[in-house]
């Protein structure tokens, strides 16, 4: 029995080794790799080890980068109209970028921020702003589009957004020019102490990312210019940084520079929300957008919202304090322990910190310095807890490393410095090319940052790559973060103007990334889900085509019956279930761009014939070998005609 | 007697992975397939290895004219293989059972293994035959008629065993976790053929012409 029992446990063993042997040993880094085209090189074939998003600014999108090659991988279509996939020019999505001012299809995309959960990055959802016409976008980070936009009520210049609180509780939107709340028709220079400026926590739901503006605080009517949230022991509030405090309406770039101080605005969400759950606050008349994009019905609809809750900060006691800052103060960082918030001074060389401990103590011990417009001013000297100075000029923003490092951007000397977060001594400084506005780290605004590599995105581009004329993209310079100096290893153009960006490591997105849409969970109201669906249907001047793509066919590819003044709609649902394998759809004359359609999805064009003829369409993506034969024709007869609706494939 | 016996009830019991587990598994990977397409086929049909790798397959075959893959309700030999499989099953059982109580000798052990290897042929010739016509048999309205240097008609039928270079791809065919339970379950049963000669004892001298060495450890 004993040498039986041996043989079985060989025989079983043999078994798994068999059906273990698939798993592929990871690959290990060169022990030595020194030099910067080392540390930058991804060979052909091997992928990096972040991602980073950056915002698009002027362009409206939000670009896909990794690192450390500095490579492009996608830009997202957010705020702009991308005629690369259709978005904003096809039917299900026009609705996305509906507002109260109606379509605007474009807008100034700022500052990505991935959604957190115990304050590190959790890679379920981007969130990001538009500037110009204030909306917040909430990206899916699996399938890499935008899934909602909600547009921002009683604010203007959407600046100090889109940040979230440490487990996405709210996304935030601040506004940054302050505005007639409601709006009104009054005189321009009545603005001190009528204009408002409202700062505005947007919930979002846990399971699905669903945004709901909860409540707006009207606050002075100062500009708040970026803010962050309190991580750890400060989370709960929020921080603003604000300009002119001086309540300028003209000429700001004097006028709002007199104050020797502005302040940052410590908000504890926390009570104003327990406040607004009490039925505190006040329901105001509104009107703004709220636009969801169905990833199963792969159509977007737009609804419009016609109420806020605003609160008056003064009703809610030691919800709101004012913290003096030096110098019109732009970035407002906080470090990842939660303990500091770093205020950069843009007019000044020095940043100030200030100690969210001794701010509690202070307003415990009621330190305060006078107030304005009721919220309370805390003694600046109460609540410093450095000054960092850095030789530098124009310090703007902050990023740490999770080793108790900080690296500050300074716009004027154009440079990177890095400091120690406690001493406030200055460890290193890299010059940037030129004048650097927003730097990322992977995670560098959480609780975990991933120190490896900053990324510096500047302004200004001038001789840094071969010339294109007057005009050229910004580009950006990556420095390895890993050692006590930092070490520029690579430098690259990016698209638009970034300003923030978001980084996170390759793998907590990589194996959520979707490869394709599945037809049998399509449920699009125009699907074509066989072959045998597809048809030609008219309703009055609609016509409604329900085509259907394989490689290498539409279905059906002859059409006629169409007539010179109709509206005919071009339902086109991929049949593909293969990854990476889109067809696209374009009509001669078309006053819209094609469509770009991902396997399993179903996307609409809108054609609106005006010539007589046979008209061709054709696949724009080159989906197969036989790609230049996806094509078809559509007879358009005058519109007096009577010829019947007819269609086919293959006859 | 009785080790042999038990080893012959357990041998036939591995071919039960073959409902669970696919008999054979063909890969075909391309340039443009970084992540393989694959079938594995099973006793009762065939599956893709990735859930969409049918669909793709029979997308691209559709280029040289190939007829879509064979769903279980095309091909007899899905729904015959089951019973044929348990049927051998039960039989190899019952034989170890009759050897262990001593109604049967250890020569009904090779017996079960010769039927079992000539149905294995059998089927490998039928599965082999029809990916001859599947590899061959092609639609002669095909968008790309492809032909060999000496201008014969191109076949597309997969190796049964081992590699083959076919247009772009690569094609891998091997047996797989069900064909490998199979193939130790057999083993088995000839082990239990040895291990039963070997304990085997002539009830009258006569029988035997040489003195046969036994083991005794096992009564």
């Amino acid at each position: 029995m004993k040498n039986l029992s041996y043989l079985i446990c060989m025989l079983f063993g043999l078994g798994i080794t068999l059906s273990s042997c698939n798993n592929q040993s990871q690959k290990s880094n060169g022990a030595l790799a020194s030099s910067a085209a080392e540390k930058v090189y991804v060979a052909p074939g091997e992928q990096d080890d972040y991602y980073a998003f950056l915002s698009g600014g002027y362009s409206g999108n939000l670009t896909v980068y990794g690192l450390p090659s500095g490579r492009m991988f996608k830009e997202i279509p957010v705020f702009s109209q991308f005629p690369t996939s259709g978005y904003g020019y096809s039917e299900e999505t026009k609705p996305m970028l509906n507002t109260s001012f109606g379509f605007v299809p474009w807008d100034d995309l700022h500052h990505p921020d991935i959604s957190q959960t115990n304050g590190e990055l959790d890679g379920r959802w981007i969130f990001v702003n538009g500037n110009n016409t204030p909306r917040i976008a909430r990206v899916s980070l699996s399938t890499f589009e935008t899934e909602e936009i909600i547009e921002v009520p009683n604010s203007a210049g959407n600046h100090s957004s889109s940040f979230i609180t440490e487990n996405t509780e709210y996304v935030v939107a601040g506004t940054r020019f302050s505005v007639p709340v409601p709006q009104r028709d009054m005189s321009i220079n009545e603005y001190k102490g009528n204009f408002k400026g409202a700062l505005s926590f947007i919930s979002v739901a846990p399971d699905t990312g669903r945004m709901n503006l909860e409540f707006q605080i009207l606050m002075p009517g100062f500009n708040y210019d970026l803010s962050h949230p309190g991580r750890g022991k400060s989370h709960g509030w929020f921080f603003f940084s604000t300009y002119n405090t001086e309540e300028a309406n003209s000429l700001l770039e004097v006028m709002a520079s007199q104050n020797d101080k502005d302040f940052i605005a410590a908000v504890n969400w926390q009570k104003i929300e327990e406040y607004v759950k009490n039925g505190g606050g006040t329901k105001m008349p509104a009107n703004y957008a709220h636009n969801v994009y169905d990833e199963h019905t792969h159509t977007g609809t737009s609804t419009m919202i016609k109420e806020v809750v605003t609160v008056d900060p003064t009703n809610v006691p030691g919800a709101l304090y004012f913290l003096p800052t030096p110098k019109s103060p732009h970035g407002c960082d906080v470090d990842p322990t939660g303990s500091y918030i770093i205020g950069s001074g843009k007019l000044s060389a020095d940043i100030t910190v200030h100690s969210f401990d001794k701010m509690i103590a202070a307003i415990e011990g009621e330190k305060f310095d006078g107030e304005a417009y009721g919220i309370p001013i805390l003694k600046f000297e109460e609540v410093l807890a450095g000054t960092v100075k850095s030789g530098g000029l124009g310090p703007l923003h902050t990023e740490f490393d999770g080793k108790g490092n900080a690296y500050t951007t300074f716009f004027i000397s154009s440079e990177v410095v890095k400091w120690q977060v406690g001493s406030w001594e200055v460890v290193d400084r890299k010059p940037t090319y030129y004048s650097v506005g927003h730097l990322m780290i992977p995670g560098g605004n959480s609780r975990k940052p991933f120190g490896k590599y900053v990324v510096a995105m500047n302004k200004i581009t001038k001789d840094r790559y071969l010339p294109t004329g007057p005009e050229m993209e910004h580009s950006a310079q990556i420095y390895d973060i890993s050692g006590e100096k930092m070490e520029l290893i690579y430098d690259f153009p990016t698209h638009g103007e970034p300003h923030y960006a978001a980084g996170c490591p390759a793998d907590l997105l990589t194996a959520n990334s979707k490869k394709i849409y599945r037809l049998d969970e399509n449920k699009h109201e125009y699907a074509t889900l066989t072959a045998d669906d597809a048809r030609v249907e008219r309703k009055g001047n609609e016509v409604h085509i329900y085509m259907s793509t394989i490689r290498s066919h539409f279905t059906p590819d002859n059409i006629e019956g169409i007539k010179v003044g109709d509206k005919v709609y071009f339902h086109i649902t991929n049949h593909e279930q293969d990854f990476d394998v889109p067809h696209g759809f374009s009509m001669i004359g078309q006053g819209t761009s094609e469509i770009l359609v991902m396997p399993g999805q179903t996307k609409t064009s809108l054609w609106e014939p005006k010539k007589v003829g046979v008209w061709p369409f054709y696949c724009t993506d080159f989906c197969s070998a036989l790609h230049q034969e996806m094509q078809g024709y559509v007879r358009v007869s005058p519109a007096n005609s009577n010829i019947d609706i007819s269609y086919s494939l293959g006859e | 007697m009785k080790k042999a016996s038990i080893l012959m009830i357990i041998g036939p019991l591995f071919l039960l992975g073959l409902y669970v587990f696919p008999l054979w598994n063909i890969m075909l990977g391309a340039p443009q397939y970084p992540e393989p397409l694959g079938m594995n086929i099973f006793i009762d049909g065939i599956k893709g290895v990735s859930e969409f790798d049918i669909q793709n397959i029979d997308g691209l075959n559709h280029y040289i004219g190939m007829r879509t893959l064979p769903k279980p309700e095309d091909m007899w030999e899905f729904s015959t293989f089951p019973t044929i499989i348990g049927g051998m099953i039960a039989l190899g059982v019952l034989i170890g059972l009759l050897g262990y109580f001593k109604v049967f000798n250890y020569k009904w052990f090779i017996g079960w293994f010769i039927l079992m290897s000539i149905l294995g042929v059998l089927g490998m010739y039928d599965f082999n035959a029809w990916m001859v016509d599947y590899g061959t048999n092609l639609d002669p309205n095909a968008i790309m008629k492809l032909t060999n240097p000496d201008g014969t008609p191109m076949s597309y039928k997969p190796p049964l065993l081992g590699h083959t270079k076919m247009l772009n791809f690569d094609v891998t065919s091997l047996p797989s976790t069900g064909a490998w339970m199979m193939f130790t379950g057999m083993l088995l049963t000839v082990v239990a053929f040895f291990v039963g000669k070997k304990a085997w004892q002539p009830k009258s001298n006569t029988f035997s012409t040489k003195p046969i060495k036994v083991k005794a450890n096992d009564k």
